[in-house]
Order: C-alpha cells, then sequence, then structure tokens
C-alpha cells in the first residue's frame, strides 16, 4: 500500500504491526498482546486523520495511486462489458473508454475516463485527459444510448481535458460544448458519478446527467488548485489554500446543492476496500436508475434542464 | 560656465496645477503603434486605420454598432453577483466586484438589450472583457438564461457576442455549472427553431468557448481574434514547443472548420442583419 504524506502516523504502526508479527512467527514467541495494542493504536490513528480531512487532503486521496478507475467498476458493477471504440472520425481517444454491460440483465451505456495504473499504462491512458476523439466517441455512444433507449452511466475522473496544440485544431471547446448541449437534451436517463478529480469542462464534457453523484474522497471544481494557485500567487505552493478556497469537496457541493448524493468510501479512501466501494456505488445507481426509468422522456429531459438551469446563486439589486 | 543655474532641485509644481494634454484626445493602435485621434478611431467602428486592428471594445459599443439608433432597451440590469464562497486571493471577491463595478461602471461581464437591427427586433447578450477579464460567473449565466426565456416569449432570434477570458475561478463550481446551465437553455431555443448567432471577439477562450460561443447555429468572429479552449501559455508548457503563427486566430479556426465566417467590424451590422433576414424568409 502506498501512503500519503499526511498518512504517515497510520504508515508507522502498520509497519511496526508487521514487524511483530515476523518476530513472532520466528522466533516462536507470543505478540499477540503487543499486536492488539498495537491495532488498537492503528484504530484511534486512523480515526485522527480521516476524520478530519482538509479539502487538500481530499484531492490527494482522490488522486491516490491505488485508487479504483472506471474500467474497475465496470468490471465489479456489471455484467458482459464490451467495449466499444472509436469517433468514427479521427481516432479512439484511451482517455475516455465506453460500452455495452448489463446491470441486473438490462443492458446500460457505460461511459467514463481513464487513467493508467504505471508508467506505461498512463502514458497510454495519456493520464485521463481526454482529446476531442474521447469526447466525440462518448457522444457517438450515447446517440446510440438514445437509439436503443439505454440508460447511460459516466464516470469521471480526469485532472481536465488534454490541452494540445492537436486537440485545438480538432476543437477542444466545440467537443466539449456538444456534448453539453446533447446531453442536455437526450431522452434517456443519465447518472454521473464522479470517481476521482473532476477538473473543469474536461469533468463537465461526460458530466450533464439527471443525478450527478460524488464518491466521498473526490473533488470537482472550475479549476484544479495548483492551476488555481498559479493564477492567482504564481506559484503551485499555495495548493492547499487554493483547495479551501475553491470549496470543492463533495461535502461543499452537496450543501451547494450542486450535486445530489455522495457516495461513502471504505475507512481510508476506497483504495483500502475497492470491491466494497463498488457494491455501494451499484447499490446507489440501482436505487436512482429505478427512480428515473418510470419518468415519461419528455418529463425526464425537461426536469434536468431545470435542474441545470437553477444552479448559482445571485443578488439582486 | 552656465548662463542659468539651478537653485533647487526637483520639480515644485503642485500636482493639482499639472497641465496635460486631456485623456482619451489620441489613440494610439496597440498593434501598429500608429496614433490617430480618439474621434477619428471611433468614427473607423474602433478598427485601427491604418492595420485593420480590432480594438476589444465593450457591450456599449457593440450596442451602439448594431442597433438602430434609439430602439435599444437593456434587460436585467438589476442582477448582481453573490459571493457565495467568501473567496479571498489578494482581495477579497467582494471588494473585487465593487472595485470591477466602480472602474466600469458595469454590474458584471455581460449587458444583454432587445432592440432593432436593420428594423428587425432581436436579443442581444455582449460580454465585457473589462469587468474581471470578462469571466462568467452566476451572473452572466444567469442572464444569458434569461436573453434565452425573453427570447421564446417574444419570438426572436439571439446573437450572443463573447468576449471572455472563461470561467470565474473565484465562483468555482457554480461557475463551472453556468456551461452546463447556458447549454441546457439553448436546447430550448433550438426546439423552438429560433435562430442564434455566436459572435466570438478577441479574446473567447476557456469555458465561454466551450459552451455557449461554440453553439451558435452558425459561430462567427471578428478578424484576427484569440479563440481557444486552452490558453496559448498552457499549450507551451504542455507540449513544451512553441505554436505556430496564427494559432489559435479566427483565421486558424475557420481553416479548421470552426467558424462560418469571419466579418470585419465595419461589416458586422449589415452582414449580421443579412443572416438573421435568411432565417426568417
Amino acid at each position: 500500500m502506498v501512503f500519503l504524506d499526511f498518512e504517515q502516523p497510520i504508515e508507522e504502526l502498520t509497519e511496526r504491526i508487521a514487524r511483530v508479527k515476523e518476530i513472532g512467527n520466528t522466533e516462536k514467541v507470543d505478540v499477540s498482546k503487543t499486536i492488539v495494542e498495537l491495532e488498537q493504536k492503528l484504530v484511534l490513528a486512523k480515526q485522527r486523520v480521516y476524520k478530519n480531512l482538509s479539502r487538500w487532503q481530499r484531492v490527494q486521496l482522490s488522486r491516490h495511486p491505488e485508487r479504483p478507475y472506471t474500467l474497475y467498476y465496470i468490471q465489479q458493477m456489471f455484467d458482459n462489458f464490451v467495449e466499444l471504440h472509436g469517433d468514427r472520425q479521427v481516432a479512439d481517444d484511451k482517455a475516455i473508454v465506453g460500452g455495452l454491460a448489463s446491470l441486473n440483465g438490462k443492458s446500460v451505456m457505460v461511459i467514463g475516463h481513464q487513467k493508467g495504473t504505471d508508467t506505461k499504462s498512463r502514458q497510454y491512458r495519456n493520464f485521463g485527459m481526454a482529446n476531442p476523439e474521447g469526447y466525440r466517441k462518448a457522444l457517438r455512444l450515447m446517440h446510440l444510448a438514445e437509439k436503443f433507449d439505454k440508460p447511460v452511466i459516466c464516470f469521471i475522473d480526469t485532472p481536465g481535458a488534454y490541452p494540445g496544440l492537436e486537440a485545438e485544431e480538432r476543437g477542444q471547446a466545440e467537443a466539449i460544448a456538444r456534448n453539453l448541449f446533447e446531453m442536455s437534451r437526450l431522452p434517456v436517463p443519465i447518472i454521473c458519478v464522479i470517481i476521482g478529480e473532476g477538473a473543469s469542462g474536461g469533468a463537465l464534457g461526460i458530466g450533464i446527467g439527471d443525478r450527478i453523484l460524488m464518491l466521498e474522497n473526490t473533488w470537482y471544481s472550475v479549476i484544479s488548485p495548483e492551476s488555481c494557485s498559479s493564477i492567482l500567487w504564481h506559484t503551485w505552493e499555495h495548493k492547499e489554500k487554493a483547495a479551501e478556497a475553491l470549496r470543492l469537496t463533495p461535502q461543499d457541493m452537496l450543501q451547494f446543492k450542486l450535486i445530489d448524493e455522495i457516495v461513502q468510501e471504505p475507512f481510508g479512501g476506497a483504495h483500502h476496500d475497492p470491491a466494497q466501494t463498488a457494491a455501494t456505488l451499484k447499490n446507489t445507481i440501482e436505487k436512482y436508475l429505478t427512480d428515473l426509468l418510470v419518468l415519461n422522456k419528455k418529463t425526464l429531459v425537461s426536469q434536468r434542464i431545470q435542474k441545470f438551469s437553477t444552479m448559482g446563486e445571485f443578488a439582486q439589486k | 560656465m552656465n548662463w542659468f543655474r539651478r537653485v533647487t532641485q526637483g520639480i515644485h509644481t503642485q500636482m493639482s496645477e499639472r497641465k496635460e494634454v486631456p485623456d482619451g484626445l489620441w489613440h494610439r493602435c496597440s498593434q501598429c503603434k500608429t496614433t490617430t485621434t480618439t474621434r477619428a478611431h471611433k468614427n473607423n467602428l474602433w478598427v485601427c486605420t491604418n492595420c485593420d486592428y480590432h480594438s476589444r471594445i465593450g457591450s456599449e459599443e457593440y450596442f451602439e454598432i448594431l442597433f438602430d439608433k434609439g430602439t435599444a432597451r437593456k434587460l436585467f440590469g438589476n442582477l448582481i453577483a453573490k459571493d457565495t464562497l467568501d473567496f479571498t486571493d489578494s482581495i477579497s471577491y467582494k471588494k473585487r466586484l465593487q472595485q470591477s463595478q466602480k472602474k466600469t461602471g458595469l454590474d458584471d461581464a455581460m449587458q444583454v438589450a432587445v432592440g432593432k437591427l436593420n428594423g428587425s427586433e432581436l436579443v442581444v447578450a455582449c460580454m465585457d472583457f473589462s469587468f474581471i477579464g470578462g469571466s462568467m460567473g452566476v451572473v452572466v449565466g444567469e442572464k444569458i438564461s434569461r436573453a434565452i426565456d425573453h427570447c421564446l416569449e417574444h419570438h426572436l432570434p439571439l446573437l450572443i457576442i463573447s468576449k471572455s477570458g472563461g470561467a470565474r475561478m473565484m465562483e468555482s463550481a457554480f461557475s463551472l455549472m453556468q456551461m452546463a446551465k447556458t447549454s441546457a437553455k439553448l436546447t430550448l431555443l433550438a426546439e423552438a427553431k429560433l435562430p442564434y448567432i455566436s459572435l466570438m471577439t478577441d479574446p473567447t477562450t476557456g469555458g465561454v468557448t466551450a459552451s455557449f460561443a461554440m453553439l451558435g447555429d452558425l459561430n462567427v468572429a471578428e478578424p484576427n481574434a484569440l479563440i481557444g479552449f486552452a490558453g496559448p501559455r498552457v499549450i507551451k508548457e504542455t507540449i513544451r514547443r512553441d505554436l505556430p503563427d496564427g494559432f489559435q486566430t479566427s483565421e486558424f479556426l475557420l481553416e479548421h472548420g470552426f467558424l462560418d465566417k469571419i466579418i470585419h467590424r465595419k461589416q458586422l451590422k449589415d452582414q449580421l442583419g443579412q443572416l438573421f433576414a435568411h432565417f426568417r424568409q
């Protein structure tokens, strides 16, 4: 397990427990009492650390290298997943995956950002930063879902849409804008889940839905804390301060009524028990999907447009 | 030997007695540095008489250029931003709003007006770059939303003039959701088959480009405007090489198929009038 800087007390205790266990095995001495003591200490240390996470620490957890990504959740939650490739115009973007899958015997369209798990696959997935082709592939799959009346489920986890030269040439802005427009009026239920990072337009590009959920240790903002810090204070050093100012946690988002529900993660983050995280998420998605499937298409779309039309507070003179 | 000797050093004239050329008599083109009188520059619709550079102008100027004299009526002037996040960087967002309001005389980065263009009524929503970089916060999103409602109610076409650095950071996720809000509302305009022309001017970047600005039935731009998703500096840092000449200009976008046409400011009124007329006839 990889530990983050603020998890140091937990790391130390975990290592000590492992060492004591090893001594117990090799030296044939009774260490059970010591282990019980240490494990109690570990529980307390975990509570101290995880119950008072700062906004920046949640950002760190959302980027934990062992955190599950879209394809993991798809394998865990659905059956018969068939990945579908390509935008039919330029290429197949590896940073966004999608395809048909069964949820309790019913077919749905699943789409999501995908990050890699080691250096090679991270590069292959472009660190979850999609090009216009990714957004256009997503839109193609959504129109396919519309044609055959399948609900759409989106998993969001991106540090942003890719800011590259070719991305601009092929219309990154147009691709995202088009998705916002088309997703607003897609006549099938759409459920979006932030499973990691929700950075700006790159996240929103597959983020318009009837229900927006966030896993507990994720964030959603118009800009990453690092970029915010570099714009406001001309250095990346103030990322903690920026994270606080941006109010980007699921708790903030729920309080602002910009999302519908926070999905609990296992203690310490999704990577401590990925299967449990997937099971909880599956339950939540099923619950909302049942609600949405009874609505007629017109009501569904007009409620979705209404939902986004009322976001944001302003004052009147 | 000098004839005159300086008895006291420095300048002793009081600031209040200072004489200088009145402000705003001359205009110096920021591209070719040619100097003209402000009046000549204005008479040329704030376009350089020498190099054709289109100076950045605000909503008042665009309203003056586009609307038939005396027909424009402003809408939704009562909306002002709220600091929901209690955001503070070098100064608080509240203070920044007050300073910008005082400096520009505007309430926020967008004004909406209804009026006639060559005799036909339409709604124009125009951004102001002078107000916090033309950034899109809740007020800009709400004004577009209401402008669309007004179009739907009165069966009018819509023109949005974009000039913006993108979403307003000080409103975080709220400003992000304005991208969703404006795009969602535009689907209603599309359903009612009311035409929407998006005019992009220098600069149009970030969340504004990635939402309503790219969603026109027609996307048009002024010449040589910077239009893009990511800013040139960010792209340069990402790809670690120099950007080609003319990258992210209107001409670049036209070449890559993302604009219907480029319109010179002096032809703007007539050409927009002609385009809207095609949808009516």
